[in-house]
């Protein structure tokens, strides 16, 4: 723990030519990989990276509610569950639920909800369940990211895809998809989701300090960069059924 | 709260949904009013601070207590600020005892990271001997009665509370800490308001009404300090908000954050 205040002094989070910690511009996001379909029991799965964040996420239903008075009788019942694993930051996290995954997944279910077409499963349920593998600043918008993924990979009739990101302010500027140390000794934190095509924002939460014409920065800055990952949701969700596609013809 | 949606009537929901088509509200107030507010402070004696708020109908109960302790590790050399809320069953037949569900722990922490990113208390001045004793100030913030809108009401209750709260002056003796006599306010260096909007189809209110609650797409809280910054923003509910949607009612968040501060207990000191 000494360490950790012995970095506070030395670290920079931005240097004369504005680069950041991890040689990235203020507008750069960190690389994303997704693989769609990861996990055989799920109905549908998706693994993210998005910088050091790796994520895996599984999604099961519309099945049986249980407990079963929880039924809802005109929409199907949406639950989520985002955990972190203990190894999955520097100092060891508990492994009981923390106040923060409970906000969090709660945060993250309301993203997603908007998204799914709840009405047409009536008294069923849709369970996600998000493990945070490594975590490295913005596992919810990763986690996200993934979820909705794994939403469509399970064949749950959704309006859109949900993209989110995360803006940051570190030295009195926004920047944009903020890794862990920026968000520890960063000035603030907004993550956002969107569904894109439809322009709806469906998680939108901060914490720090903004002006008013930072937050229409913000939605500028995440608009530009929730388009770019939608574009590699769509690709990764595409590429499973290529590779299954490419599996039939080898066996024909 | 999980079976909310069973508790409203489809007449009374046709209702709110029928009046607001012309930007009426079921309790007659107009779109961006809110309710009726009333704040008593230290009332109760044996709590650093205290403050009960009303809501319209809406009672909740905050209370400050402090006691000297061990910094966090990263912080050194700052106080410890903890914030926590209960939805009790006294306070409506929807809450259910035992350990706090997602929407106690998601008030709190609004609350909390609205009252941290303002930086309302001077944490600075909470160390006492940097890097082993600090004050930790804990908020505990309770539903009395709920009709509605719990969010603003607790935010105003804890910021109360906290406004006029006051803690024991200190001596430090090499490293004994000696609690004196006189009493000194809590430090403070900004105030921080919290406003929801409720998003009803394409209607934004603002402090909804228990059954407008029900009704409710979307709700989306703003936290507002004096200079009009804007220092905690918390979505939820199963819809979505446009961009511009959301900007319109963070103008409105900060025009009924200035109004509401007029209700502010004067600081002590």
């Amino acid at each position: 723990m000494k360490k950790v205040s012995n970095i506070t002094e030395v670290i920079k989070l931005l240097d004369e030519n504005g680069i950041r910690s991890d040689g990235r511009r203020l507008d750069e996001m960190r690389k994303i990989k997704i693989e769609v379909g990861v996990l055989k029991n799920a109905d549908g799965s998706a693994y993210i990276e998005m910088g050091n964040n790796k994520i895996i996420v599984g999604v099961y239903g519309p099945k049986e509610v249980r407990p079963k008075h929880l039924a809802i009788p005109y929409k199907s019942l949406i639950r989520c569950r985002y955990e972190m694993m203990p190894f999955s930051v520097s100092d060891r996290k508990s492994p009981s639920p923390s106040r923060r995954e409970i906000e969090l997944s709660k945060a993250i279910r309301e993203a997603l909800e908007p998204a799914i077409f709840t009405e047409e499963f009536p008294r069923t349920m849709i369970e996600i369940f998000i493990e945070v593998l490594e975590a490295d600043g913005g596992t919810r918008t990763a986690s996200i990211n993934a979820a909705s993924v794994a939403l469509a990979d399970a064949g749950i009739p959704l309006r859109d895809l949900v993209t989110a990101i995360a803006i940051g302010k570190i030295d009195g500027k926004l920047a944009l998809d903020i890794n862990g140390i920026e968000d520890q000794y960063g000035d603030g934190d907004m993550p956002i989701a969107m569904m894109p095509q439809l322009g709806y924002v469906t998680l939108f939460q901060a914490d720090g300090i903004f002006t008013s014409e930072e937050i229409e920065k913000a939605f500028e800055m995440a608009k530009k960069a929730i388009w770019n990952i939608y574009e590699i949701q769509k690709k990764a969700l595409k590429s499973k059924y290529l590779q299954i596609v490419k599996e039939v013809d080898i066996n024909e | 709260m999980s079976d909310k949606y069973q508790v409203i009537s489809i007449l009374k929901k046709d209702a709110i949904l029928q009046l607001l088509k012309k930007n009426e509200r079921i309790d007659g107030r107009g779109l961006e009013d809110f309710r009726e507010i009333e704040i008593f402070t230290n009332i109760y004696n044996k709590a650093e601070g205290s403050a009960r708020v009303h809501l319209g109908d809406t009672k909740v109960v905050a209370g400050v207590k402090a006691s000297i302790g061990i910094p966090f590790p990263d912080t050194p050399n700052v106080g410890v600020q903890v914030v926590n809320a209960e939805l009790i069953p006294l306070a409506s037949p929807l809450f259910e005892a035992g350990p706090p569900g997602e929407e106690d722990i998601e008030l709190s922490r609004v609350v909390d990271r609205g009252i941290r990113s303002s930086e309302m208390i001077d944490n600075k001045k909470l160390a006492l001997i940097p890097g082993k004793k600090v004050w930790m100030i804990f908020i505990d913030i309770y539903p009395l009665d709920y009709h509605g809108n719990l969010m603003d009401a607790f935010g105003l209750a804890a910021v109360s509370a906290l406004l006029t709260g006051n803690l024991y002056e200190t001596e430090i003796n090499e490293d004994d800490i000696i609690l004196k006599e006189n009493k000194i306010p809590i430090p403070i260096n900004h105030v921080p308001i919290f406003v929801t909007i409720g998003k009803i189809q394409n209607k934004l209110i603002v402090d909804p009404t228990f059954e407008e609650e029900m009704v409710l797409d979307a709700k989306i809280t703003y936290t507002i300090d004096e200079n009009n910054n804007i220092c905690g923003i918390q979505k939820s509910g199963t819809a979505g908000f446009t961009i511009d949607e959301l900007i319109m009612a963070r103008d409105i968040a900060i025009e009924v954050a200035a109004k509401i501060r007029k209700y502010l207990p004067l600081k002590k000191g």
